[in-house]
């Protein structure tokens, strides 16, 4: 992908490079989840490709695929290194794909690096930019940090149990095994910017070029979950009552950050970057549950989150002006964009009938079929009332306010697949288990 | 087979009315749709009443153990066809209306009725929410489009109000779906819970919260009168005639036979709240000056006696509840059109600046003399029925030692009633005409034919209740076969 740049100066020729290698890829992931194998590596079990990872990978390919179907052109917006962004992108699935099979604690601080790494560049890439530079290196400094804290956990992790692998499942809790698990724990709740460690969150996502910000938010987090849901079913499973509660308050506490800060804001895009820090806390209801339907939901959760985020971000793209005024009228001057729109609000809000409602509903059943944090789902549910009110502000400005016109310009295909998301948002929403019963398709277990 | 038809045709109708260009053509689109619908639901109710007819059951999401089944009991098929004889009437009353972006209007009143059929007709708890919450969506949108002045604060605080109430009884439904045996939505499985007190407590309330919502009772009430007022008034009348009575449907169906002994613990507590809020509301209906916040207010505290009646617990107050749910959407979207009439003539609701319309509009005066005088439940009229039988009800009740109290403090929301209908009538029709009402006309032949239906259909439940009580019957039997009324 690196040297597509090379061969040609075009942009466009490299996009539909990126679009043809997304697609090949996509197809062979999903024929390998339908039990199609292609190469056989011998990974020394570092990696174990399950159908949760396989799936996941599916889900994130998907996602990026439309992500650059639909704002690929924007992407050439940004700077001239259209190739190098594209190969970056790459780069970062390739951690995806690592992190979401990782079988050993290597393995897995390997592909939370390779999503990193790049993604600090793609901070940046708006070189021009003060506030871009000042969030890639926000955020670098922040990411080397949590980093140091994982490598350290890693570290006391092999004292205490001889090994990399996970799984191996302790029983109890040595000293050394519980601070490795605080330290992974925290370095994770970074990279899902879950809440006390989600302050690099807002600036980085408001200072990122938009494009980048709506790949950061949705396939990089979504990972990022992945990862954390998989090292912690796999290597502290047995431990959970251990861990649970503080997990559960980091949960609360993300919830609440996320929920009530992004009442406030003025901006669209930072609304955004608070919404993602409250969808992360339902997301974090998965690993206070930790049983099969919260790995379930996760998949799920995953898949509606990305779909509709990657669907808002693509229209704010868009538009020249981010605040929500900026969004006044939109209904009357292009009612597909509202329309759309809309419907992206309404899943994330979560209400019935699109797939973000499933995706919250998976996650509180999990938590009360666990039945130790009853409180945390009823804080979850106000939470999910509280954030009907910041998503229904771009609802109420696009069809209820008057606004004058603004030149947007789009393309019928891009249109055209804004509904196609849309569409496959409602019917996820009323058939998940088209979506769930890939998940036990291959194999059986996670 | 004909749930699912009562479901699908306005469903599909709806979003096809989103493509219809002219506003001419989505008016006659709605307008034959829900007539289709009443006719299906017309030959439902008479000659295909078997059984197999009226259950629908295949897979929905077998992970989750919650499945399509929609079936219509009596109480189901009483409401379905309430529904669908409301939609014609409203969209024949409002006929000359016109809307901006009206295709959209009507698109998304038939979603909202596809949405109430499916609330009163699932008997899966999620597919139940999932319309629970599909009804509200379009309620949301028409409010906020088409209302008053004020109509963005005002049906966002209807939104929020009745979104929180939902998550909560979504919790419920939660809770109460990881302790069934063979975890399944179902309302058999529901039925067969078996919880602690403590567990059915907070579940009650859980519950409660999300149908006193709905209803509304006080304290939970606060964001009807002003939704009312600032809704397009096609949409009031959805609202107060068939909306509120999800929440006394929701209550029968999914609270007061899943937790009967809290129920029965709780139910001199809620009894209480009822009492409060019928007198309160009368009394504020009293001072109204707005024509609609009247009505608002009037049907608080007509809801509130159904609610009472429920947690009597004994047949004549159920039954009473049954045939009160259909007469009082029938009056309501009766009083509804009058108001829609004076204010598209007049311009105003203020009962200040009407008077003397009984001497230019006799049509219009009669007619809405029988639709209040049915409100206050006169005899004859079809609101006398359930009202008597929802009084003797209560104060016959074994389930509570109060129950001469109630009746008592009850039977005096029915003279405020008497006191603010026949004000409204004094003020509105008789008296001197004014600048405004000296030019008034009468009203149009399709106007009186529908007001004459309504009056008609009064009438004759009034004097004719028993098929409707009939209906309701089986379901009555079985619900109150699970109360209790004494400590168990």
């Amino acid at each position: 992908m690196m040297f597509s740049g090379i061969i040609s100066k075009r942009s466009s020729v490299i996009r539909y490079i990126a679009i043809a290698g997304l697609t090949i890829l996509l197809a062979c992931n999903i024929l390998e989840l339908g039990g199609t194998r292609f190469f056989n590596f011998d990974v020394h079990k570092m990696l174990v490709f399950d159908s949760f990872g396989l799936l996941f990978n599916s889900i994130a390919l998907a996602s990026t695929l439309i992500f650059v179907l639909l704002s690929g052109r924007d992407m050439e917006k940004v700077g001239v290194h259209v190739a190098e962004y594209y190969a970056l992108i790459f780069f970062i699935l390739c951690g995806v794909s690592v992190a979401s099979s990782f079988n050993t604690l290597l393995m897995l601080f390997l592909g939370i690096e390779i999503i990193s790494i790049p993604l600090y560049i793609l901070t940046g890439s708006d070189k021009r930019n003060l506030k871009s530079n000042e969030a890639s290196l926000k955020y670098f400094l922040m990411g080397a940090f949590s980093t140091g804290l994982m490598l350290m956990g890693i570290a006391l992790i092999y004292g205490a149990q001889g090994n990399f692998m996970i799984g191996y499942g302790a029983k109890t809790l040595s000293p050394l095994m519980s601070a490795g698990l605080l330290l992974l724990l925290f370095s994770m709740a970074f990279k899902v910017s879950a809440a006390p460690f989600h302050f690099w969150t807002p600036d980085v996502y408001d200072g990122a070029p938009t494009v980048f910000t709506s790949f950061m938010a949705t396939v990089v987090k979504a990972a990022a979950f992945i990862a954390f849901i998989r090292l912690f079913s796999g290597s502290f499973g047995n431990v959970q009552p251990q861990w649970q509660l503080m997990v559960a308050l980091i949960t609360a506490a993300t919830l609440l950050v996320g929920n009530i800060t992004a009442v406030f804001q003025q901006s669209v895009k930072r609304m955004l970057a608070y919404s993602s820090i409250a969808q992360a806390g339902f997301m974090m209801f998965a690993l206070v549950a930790l049983n099969n339907k919260a790995s379930e939901g996760l998949i799920f959760y995953t898949a509606a989150y990305c779909l509709a985020t990657i669907g808002v971000f693509a229209i704010l793209i868009k538009m020249k002006d981010y605040t929500f005024e900026g969004f006044n009228g939109l209904a009357k001057t292009h009612p597909v964009l509202a329309g759309t729109n809309a419907i992206f609000l309404l899943s994330l809000a979560g209400i019935p009938a699109t797939a973000g409602f499933m995706a919250k509903f998976y996650m509180l059943s999990a938590a009360v079929d666990d039945g130790h944090v009853l409180w945390l789902v009823i804080l979850g549910v106000v939470c999910a009332a509280i954030s009907v009110y910041y998503y229904f502000r771009v609802i109420q400005a696009m069809y209820f306010k008057e606004g004058e016109a603004q030149e947007i310009e789009t393309t019928p295909a891009f249109r055209g697949l804004l509904i196609g998301i849309a569409i496959i948002v409602i019917v996820l929403g009323i058939f998940p288990q088209w979506l769930i019963d890939n998940l036990y398709y291959f194999i059986p277990d996670l | 087979m004909i749930p699912v038809l009562l479901i699908v045709i306005p469903l599909l109708s709806g979003c096809i009315s989103f493509f219809l260009k002219n506003e001419t053509t989505a008016r006659l689109w709605a307008l034959v749709s829900t007539l289709i619908t009443l006719t299906v639901s017309v030959l439902g109710v008479t000659y295909f009443t078997s059984n197999p007819q009226w259950i629908t059951d295949v897979e929905w999401i077998p992970s989750l153990g919650s499945r399509f089944s929609v079936a219509g009991d009596g109480m189901g098929k009483l409401l379905s066809m309430l529904t669908a004889v409301s939609f014609p009437i409203i969209f024949i009353a409002t006929y000359k209306s016109s809307y901006q972006k009206a295709n959209q209007f009507y698109a998304f009143m038939l979603l909202s009725q596809a949405g109430l059929m499916g609330v009163f007709l699932s008997i899966d708890a999620l597919l139940f929410y999932f319309f629970w919450e599909l009804a509200l969506i379009p309620a949301y949108f028409l409010c906020s489009i088409w209302g008053g002045e004020r109509r963005i604060p005002v049906t966002f605080k209807f939104f929020i109000y009745t979104f929180i109430a939902s998550l909560l009884m979504l919790v419920a439904i939660i809770y109460m779906y990881s302790k069934t045996p063979d975890h399944s939505f179902a309302l058999n499985s529901f039925y067969n819970v078996k919880l602690s007190y403590q567990e059915e407590s907070w579940l009650f309330w859980l519950f409660f919260i999300a149908f006193a919502v709905k209803m509304p009772i006080f304290p939970f009430h606060t964001w009807q009168p002003d939704t009312y007022e600032q809704s397009p008034t096609a949409t009031t009348m959805v609202l107060s005639g068939i909306m509120v009575k999800m929440g006394v449907f929701g209550m029968i169906r999914w609270l007061v036979p899943i937790l009967p002994t809290a129920t029965w613990a709780w139910g001199d507590t809620v009894s209480t709240l009822c009492i409060f809020g019928m007198i309160y509301a009368s009394l504020i209906a009293i001072q109204q000056d707005d024509l609609k916040r009247l009505i608002a207010y009037s049907s608080i505290a007509h809801i509130g006696l159904m609610c009472l009646a429920i947690f009597a617990t004994n047949e004549m107050s159920m039954q009473g509840v049954m045939i009160q749910m259909f007469n009082h959407g029938i009056n309501i979207i009766g009083l509804w059109i009058v108001v829609e009439l004076i204010e598209r003539q007049f311009k105003t609701r203020k009962l200040s600046e009407l008077g003397g319309l009984a001497q230019k509009a006799p049509v219009l005066a009669i007619l809405l003399v029988v639709v209040s005088l049915a409100n206050t439940a006169l005899p004859l009229t079809n609101a006398f029925i359930g009202e008597f039988l929802m009084f003797s009800g209560i104060f016959s009740s074994v389930a509570t030692k109060y129950n001469i109290v109630f009746a008592a403090t009850a039977g005096i929301s029915i003279i405020l009633s008497a006191i603010y209908t026949l004000n409204m009538i004094q003020k509105v029709f008789y008296g001197n005409t004014n600048s405004i009402t000296v030019a008034a006309k009468d009203i149009r032949l399709n106007e009186k034919m529908i007001l004459g239906i309504i009056v008609i259909g009064i009438l004759v439940i009034g004097v004719y209740p028993k098929p409707i009580l009939e209906i309701t019957q089986g379901t009555v039997e079985s619900i109150l076969s699970r109360m209790v009324t004494k400590q168990p």
